[in-house]
């Protein structure tokens, strides 16, 4: 982490506040993304984490107090899998409607296997189970170049084998300068500094 | 790996939307399939006689091709709402005035263009005569273009409502008037034998000034329907 | 963080002097508005209350009747002044809804939400004082005349903006949505009115005359002025009410908003 301290930021959050139905979420939040961080959200159900999430990368733009700076581009996967029944899911990555990059049909075939969907690709996606959708969803990781993740939920849905996959794809990813911001149930298991996001607090190691 | 340029984005939205839709053709059959019901309706509502129709005729096509335009509007947005599409186009690095007018173009090539290229089938018959056909063609092609753009206003707005149906053709409808007025009037003039060219010129300004605004309204109701 | 729907930028600081920002700011602030709204209130409502009396008793009783439709004009003093105000107001709450969506200010937000009842009723009530009128005049109580057409547009226009208002569930949502289909619709007015306009001049039966152009006499019109000025104080009254009432409703949990309670409950 120390060769990449000096860089500048990939998100900055500033004083941000909520807000709803008269119960205040978070005041004053303030913090920092770098380079290198793997930062996991905490706080239980009903805390403001998806709140949180959703305005971090800009989908809530309403209603709450403080600004966020996205320097760096952001790839946000939701609770919403964002994957057409209609399309295969070669079709749905080749098209998809982030629009962030261009990709040949072997990345996506890789992409579609590291995620355990391989023999699957030019199959409707309307015969796919939920799970599978999700690693769909989850294939991006694989293919995006953002610096910043951003994942609500990641590991919802998916089994014990793609779990431990998916936990090495972000270890990967901080560990060669990206960073991961996400929120999880599950305790994850990784051999890496992880840092906790508080609502109340910010981020504590 | 690189960000593919807006105008190429653009391209593959529209065939996405395409490819979408035709691998649900009923999708694209309802609209033509409620217009042809709705002109048989006509017939029974005023009579059989074929001069009275004939001289309805312009007037109920119009309105027909606003209400199957209408009803399809409330879908452009809806399923990309609902399994999440729509969040990671809102976030993505394209410019939304450019996407958002790939969804319209899709929209309209799908309902607009099909219904004017077989309106001349319900155009005969409900007696329309032979020489204003071209012209109800012509007035349908430039005037889905100005529906699809205005009813998409309604549907950004009421995509994230459970019951948009109804509330959409509230909103939208009062704007789909100066469109009715103008196309229906070309066709009539088309059947007097006056020129149809300066009412089609009107609906080609609008429609440009439709462009360049409604993509705006647009953009501006889905980052709300998405907020909410 | 990109803001597709700004039509306009935000104006820099040296276009505006920096009171009048502060001014804004004020603006912004529920109980600097709360407040200065109630004090215009205390002295505006007494004069449109006279105003509209003074105007109405002059138009109804000391007119002279007019030659071709004798008493039953004099329904213009309350027609033509609603009719005017009520599409004003549909600019007054789409200008609210740009300042709201451009500029954040919440206040804006419950502005606009103020205008459209109270548009939507004056709409209606120049639709309802013009049918009645037709009838002595016309013979009829509906004409699809162009001015009657656009007035009916424009209520479908303030209808769709309270109904989808009141479709929302979150209500800041909902102030952003009215404000984009507002603008929407404030573009389309001059459009339709234009279009409305061309499609009864093509249509226009033989039967009703209206071209021939009625000269109305300066002593009628005197009362007329006076009308229109009164309904648009009245719209700023009923706007005003119609605001403070919201405002106490979103601050209802605030401390100032209890506080102003406790001091009119031991007043």
């Amino acid at each position: 982490m120390t060769d990449t301290a000096h860089s500048s930021p990939l998100l900055v959050a500033d004083s941000l506040s909520l807000t709803r139905g008269g119960r205040e979420l978070f005041r004053d939040l303030s913090f920092e993304i770098n380079a290198g961080q793997l930062v996991q959200l905490e706080g239980s159900n009903g805390a403001g984490k998806t709140s949180l999430i959703r305005i971090l990368v800009g989908l809530s733009r309403y209603g709450f107090d403080g600004t966020v700076t996205r320097p760096a581009p952001i790839l946000y996967l939701g609770h919403l899998p964002g994957v057409k029944a209609m399309l295969s899911p070669r079709e749905n990555l080749a098209w998809h409607a982030s629009g962030e990059g261009t990709y040949s049909d072997t990345a996506i075939e890789q992409a579609l296997q590291q995620v355990g969907l391989y023999g699957y690709e030019d199959v409707p996606s309307h015969a796919l189970s939920a799970g599978q959708h999700r690693r769909v969803n989850l294939a991006r990781l694989y293919l995006s170049s953002c610096p910043l993740w951003v994942l609500d939920e990641p590991f919802a849905a998916i089994d014990k084998s793609g779990v431990s996959a998916l936990e090495a794809q972000l270890l990967q990813h901080v560990s060669c300068g990206g960073a991961v911001v996400m929120t999880s149930h599950q305790a994850l298991q990784v051999d890496y500094t992880l840092e906790k996001l508080r609502l109340d607090g910010g981020i504590v190691s | 790996m690189s960000a593919p340029g807006s105008l190429q984005f653009c391209r593959r939205l529209l065939r996405r939307q395409l490819t979408l839709a035709v691998r649900r053709p009923v999708e694209i059959g309802n609209p033509l399939l409620f217009f042809t019901m709705v002109v048989a309706l006509f017939p029974l509502g005023l009579g059989p006689a074929p001069d009275k129709l004939a001289d309805f005729a312009p007037g109920i096509l119009w309105i027909i091709a606003l209400l199957s335009n209408l009803l399809t509007s409330d879908a452009v947005f809806r399923s990309d709402f609902e399994d999440g599409s729509l969040e990671q186009l809102l976030l993505s690095p394209q410019p939304l005035y450019l996407t958002v007018l790939a969804y319209i173009g899709a929209h309209w090539l799908i309902t607009g263009l099909l219904l004017a290229l077989i309106c001349p089938v319900f155009a005969l018959m409900l007696n329309l005569p032979a020489s204003a056909i071209a012209t109800l063609a012509l007035s349908l092609l430039l005037g889905t273009a100005l529906l699809s753009l205005l009813g998409c206003i309604g549907a950004a707005l009421t995509v994230g409502l459970k019951r948009g149906g109804m509330l959409i053709s509230l909103l939208i409808l009062p704007l789909y008037m100066p469109v009715l007025i103008f196309g229906s009037a070309a066709v009539k003039g088309a059947v007097v034998g006056s020129p149809a060219g300066p009412y089609l010129a009107i609906i080609g300004a609008m429609v440009c000034l439709a462009i360049a605004l409604a993509p705006l309204a647009i953009a501006a109701g889905l980052r709300i329907s998405v907020d909410a | 963080m990109r803001r597709a729907y700004y039509l306009v930028p935000p104006l820099p600081n040296c276009i505006i002097a920096p009171d009048m920002w502060s001014f804004f700011h004020k603006l912004g602030s529920p109980p600097w508005l709360y407040s200065i709204s109630g004090a215009i209130l205390r002295w505006l409502l007494p004069i449109t209350l006279v105003a509209l009396a003074i105007g109405l008793v002059w138009g109804v009783l000391f007119t002279a009747p007019d030659f071709r439709q004798g008493n039953s004009y004099r329904i213009i003093y309350i027609h033509v002044p609603s009719s005017v105000v009520a599409l004003a107001g549909y600019y007054v709450m789409a200008l609210a809804g740009a300042v709201s969506l451009i500029w954040k200010m919440k206040m804006a937000d419950v502005a606009m939400q103020a205008c459209a009842p109270i548009g939507a009723a004056l709409t209606f009530l120049a639709l309802i004082t013009g049918s009645i009128w037709g009838k002595p005049t016309w013979g009829t109580w509906w004409v699809w005349d162009a001015r009657v057409t656009s007035m009916l547009i424009l209520l479908f226009l303030y209808l769709g903006v309270i109904a989808l208002y009141e479709a929302y569930d979150n209500k800041v949502a909902a102030g952003k949505a009215c404000a984009v289909l507002s603008l929407v619709g404030m573009v389309n007015i001059p459009i339709i009115y234009k279009s409305v306009d061309w499609w009864y001049s093509l249509h226009q039966p033989a039967s009703i005359k209206f071209t021939g152009e009625s000269t109305i006499d300066t002593s009628m019109l005197y009362p007329l002025f006076l009308m229109i000025a009164a309904f648009y104080a009245l719209f700023t009254c009923c706007m005003l009410m119609n605001m403070r009432v919201e405002i106490l409703r979103r601050e209802s949990s605030t401390g100032w908003v209890k506080r102003l309670l406790f001091r009119q409950e031991h007043d």
